[in-house]
């Protein structure tokens, strides 16, 4: 390699590189010149593939050596809503066999909706010697045995969190298998757990890992049982309880007040199932340390919620039931100053009549009287233009709002007009929006706002909106920083996808479904755009059975260099570039 | 822009993917009543479009109307529809709910019978009645059929009975059952609805009482009729 005299050695360049931790800034060094790609593909020990089939597991092991830390994503996020049939692919087994041979020195696995087995459990298990954290985020595949086998074989694991993952729980035993002699855990999260885990076991575990930060207990755990585990870790600083009743006895309450109020370092507080609204008194010793509050399983009414909303100054993050209601947030807006995320879910989605007092005005008085909130989700059942605006305007520091009006095409509710003007609020005001969801009643203007105004915005959601084209045009015209785009029912078709092929190859992928793209614009797309798969998902049969102007049920496009990907069940098509539809 | 002719024109079929869970001949029933079909119409004259259908809804609902909250509003939705046909073949009518489109709202399913499910179920364990507990807050369970190339599932919860069930899944798959025996099983059908319990057995649906097969049930498969032949206690 030839060095000038203005070249650093390797070594210091290296040293140089290790404090750059940002993936966009290890790719822009990366692209300096050849002899950095080189020094900086040696260094690199973290990697985060955001779309599992953008790249193969080869091709990252050829260009990164040593890596230390993996996070792949796997189906598109539409997929938690189910709206992504079973088995359409996101398998972590071809990616954890080749690391496991690829990197002994392994240390973290991060997965977010993917299918992960048992098999691929155990050979991370047995493949990696210094393992440490495991997370699996909405993932599924495997059972309460895979987990057995890493409880079993990590002797240095620091961090084991299922969040939201399918778990087949066939039995408690399995946490039984951490052996006496590990205690190196320091979070671990098993909320999704259906059954019972060994009590026992897991008041050992908890006592015997004095790092322990992170607790996030399952449904299954009684609330009786909490003061011991509390006890055992009183410097834990996240607890998840697990169901938060019990018959009503003073000991049981005071001995729980007493264990939480032992708990100094308590800053995040989940769980809550079955809440028995006596004993959430319990917790209000802790309430002035807390910055972040799951209540999104508490089904307690209004007055409840205020009580322990008020006390809890400090609160940053707040997600909750609508059962708080505008009167609720009203408070919540006076008394947590520093509240920066503010997440609102339906007590009754599937109800025709709200059965809740929350309107537009609470959210309203949260952007009133909370400075630094930036990131909203709301679910409501009215919302009008003048309340979006004033939102807009009360808080121009907003990144990521995504507003739900459960019934779908909701105008205005004052003046029936659509909800345009006020999401052109939002984006226009809002200068730093990355991610952005849409509802209620819009047409095609919404998405020319968006497409002037939304510049920074990474993220966007489109469901039962614009009229035509046009709309689908302007997102994807203007929007310059676009990554991920997701719409389903949605009258939007052919012209403005083959308009805007090549903006698709700068994006992470695009979802659309129940829209009006047709059969042979995908081929065309396809067969112009190489480095894109376009995947035509259709469960009533071949594409090609029906007329080419037929649309296709759901289109999913994403920019790859690892070609068509070959694990596709039978419900999906790739349209390449022979023109000739391939099955697998 | 009119929902109904966006619907007819690009020829979708939405209705094939629909998560619709009525009471038997309810789906029918509705496509005639309703025929404008247009779930989403934003007419200014009703606050809602929302087409009502017989959903099955927490089975819960019809004993409690007493004790709801003041507050709630649900109080109205919670009558028995007496003049409704379906009645005579349960007791405990649910209350109308809305026609259900999958993925909407856009809520990840562990999260969705949160609310009025679980103060139902509260209530229910507070009177000393017996409440099934599912795994996270649905029971969802995987429903594959010999032939079909993906899987779909369904929330058991959302049933009472076996009748409910298996004209559900009949529905789903486009395919009849025929009469249950205990001896000979479905008889006279092309299909037969299995599952397999707790311990990894396949078993026949319906040899066991409901409330049994409701919590060792974990997932359903219909095969063809003379698969069925050697299982369970025939």
């Amino acid at each position: 390699m030839k060095k000038t005299a203005y070249s650093f050695p390797e070594e210091v360049l290296e040293h140089v590189f290790s404090f750059i931790v940002s993936d966009k800034d290890r790719s822009s060094i990366s692209l300096v010149c050849k002899s950095w790609y080189e020094i900086e593909r040696w260094c690199r020990r973290k990697v985060f593939v955001g779309n599992c089939y953008a790249v193969s597991p080869p091709i990252l092991i050829k260009r990164f050596p040593e890596l230390r830390s993996v996070t792949l994503k796997g189906k598109p996020h539409f997929a938690d809503f189910n709206l992504v049939p079973e088995g359409w692919g996101g398998f972590a087994c071809p990616w954890i066999r080749a690391m496991a041979g690829a990197y002994p020195w392994l240390e973290e696995i991060r997965l977010k909706r993917m299918v992960v087995s048992d098999e691929s459990l155990e050979i991370i298990a047995k493949s990696f010697k210094n393992f440490k954290v495991l997370v699996l985020s909405s993932c599924e595949g495997f059972t309460t045995e895979g987990l057995a086998a890493i409880a079993a074989n990590c002797r240095n694991l620091r961090e084991l969190d299922l969040r939201e993952s399918e778990v087949e729980d066939l039995s408690g035993r399995w946490l039984s298998d951490f052996p006496d002699s590990y205690t190196s855990l320091e979070s671990l999260n098993i909320s999704c757990l259906g059954n019972e885990v060994n009590l026992l076991a897991l008041e050992r575990l908890v006592s015997r890992c004095p790092n322990l930060k992170t607790l996030r207990l399952n449904r299954a755990v009684p609330l009786d049982r909490l003061p011991n585990l509390l006890r055992g870790a009183p410097q834990l600083a996240e607890l998840g309880t697990g169901a938060y009743t019990s018959e009503m006895r003073p000991d049981v309450f005071s001995n729980l007040a007493e264990a939480f109020a032992g708990c100094k370092q308590l800053k995040a507080l989940s769980g809550f199932w079955d809440v028995l609204p006596s004993y959430l008194p319990a917790v209000y010793p802790v309430c002035s340390q807390l910055t972040s509050l799951n209540l999104s399983y508490a089904t307690v009414q209004s007055p409840d919620l205020i009580k322990l909303v008020s006390l809890c100054e400090k609160l940053q993050k707040l997600w909750v039931l609508d059962y708080i209601e505008d009167d609720g947030l009203e408070i919540l807006a006076a008394s947590c100053k520093d509240l920066r995320e503010l997440r609102v879910f339906p007590s009754d989605p599937f109800g025709l009549e709200p059965n809740v007092a929350l309107t537009e005005q609470g959210l309203v008085s949260v952007s009133e009287g909370c400075p630094k909130l930036q990131s909203v989700l709301y679910f409501c059942r009215q919302m009008s233009n003048a309340a979006l605006n004033t939102i807009a305007r009360n808080r121009p520091n907003m990144t990521r709002f995504r507003l739900c009006i459960i019934e779908p095409r909701s105008p205005d509710y004052l003046t029936l007009q659509p909800l345009d003007d006020g999401f052109g609020a939002i984006v226009e005001h809002c200068k730093d929006l990355r991610r952005l969801s849409l509802s209620g009643l819009l047409t095609d203007r919404v998405f020319e706002y968006i497409g002037t105004y939304g510049k920074k915005l990474e993220m966007l959601s489109v469901a039962f909106a614009g009229d035509s084209d046009l709309g689908l045009h302007h997102v994807l015209s203007g929007c310059d920083n676009l990554r991920k785009l997701e719409i389903r029912d949605c009258p939007f078709g052919d012209k403005a996808l083959l308009a805007n092929a090549a903006k698709l190859e700068t994006m992470r992928s695009l979802w659309m479904s129940s829209c009006s793209v047709s059969f042979g614009a995908c081929k065309v797309l396809g067969q112009k755009m190489p480095r894109l798969n376009v995947e035509v998902m259709d469960e009533s049969g071949p594409p090609d059975s029906r007329p080419e102007s037929s649309p296709v049920e759901k289109l999913y496009v994403y920019r790859t260099v690892a070609g068509p990907r070959l694990d596709m069940p039978g419900f999906v098509w790739t349209m390449d570039d022979d023109s000739a539809l391939r099955i697998s | 822009m009119e929902n109904c002719s966006y619907e007819k024109v690009v020829g979708l079929n939405l209705e094939a993917t629909e998560l619709r869970l009525g009471l038997p001949g309810s789906a029918d029933e509705h496509d005639e009543k309703h025929s404008s079909s247009c779930s989403y119409s934003s007419s200014s004259s009703s606050s809602n479009g929302v087409v009502r259908t017989n959903k099955r809804s927490s089975p819960e609902e019809s004993i409690h109307e007493d004790e709801e909250e003041p507050k709630s509003s649900k109080k109205a939705m919670i009558s028995h529809d007496s003049s409704n046909p379906d009645d005579d073949q349960d007791k405990n009518v649910p209350p109308s709910k809305a026609q259900v489109v999958v993925g909407w709202p856009p809520i990840r399913s562990y999260r969705k019978n949160n609310g009025i499910q679980q103060q139902q179920e509260k209530k229910k364990k507070k009177n000393g009645e017996e409440v099934i507990d599912g795994v996270g807050n649905g029971m969802y369970v995987k429903v594959s059929m010999a032939g079909a190339p993906y899987l779909r599932k369904i929330d058991l919860k959302v049933y009472n009975s076996y009748q409910q069930l298996l004209m559900a899944l009949q529905n789903m798959f486009k395919c009849t059952f025929g009469e249950y025996s205990e001896r000979e099983g479905y008889n006279g059908s092309e299909f037969s609805p299995t599952y397999e319990d707790k311990d990894g057995d396949w078993m026949l649906v319906g040899d066991v009482p409901w409330n049994m097969f409701i919590s060792s049930c974990k997932r359903l498969r219909i095969v063809k009729g003379s698969e069925a032949k050697g299982l369970g206690c025939l």
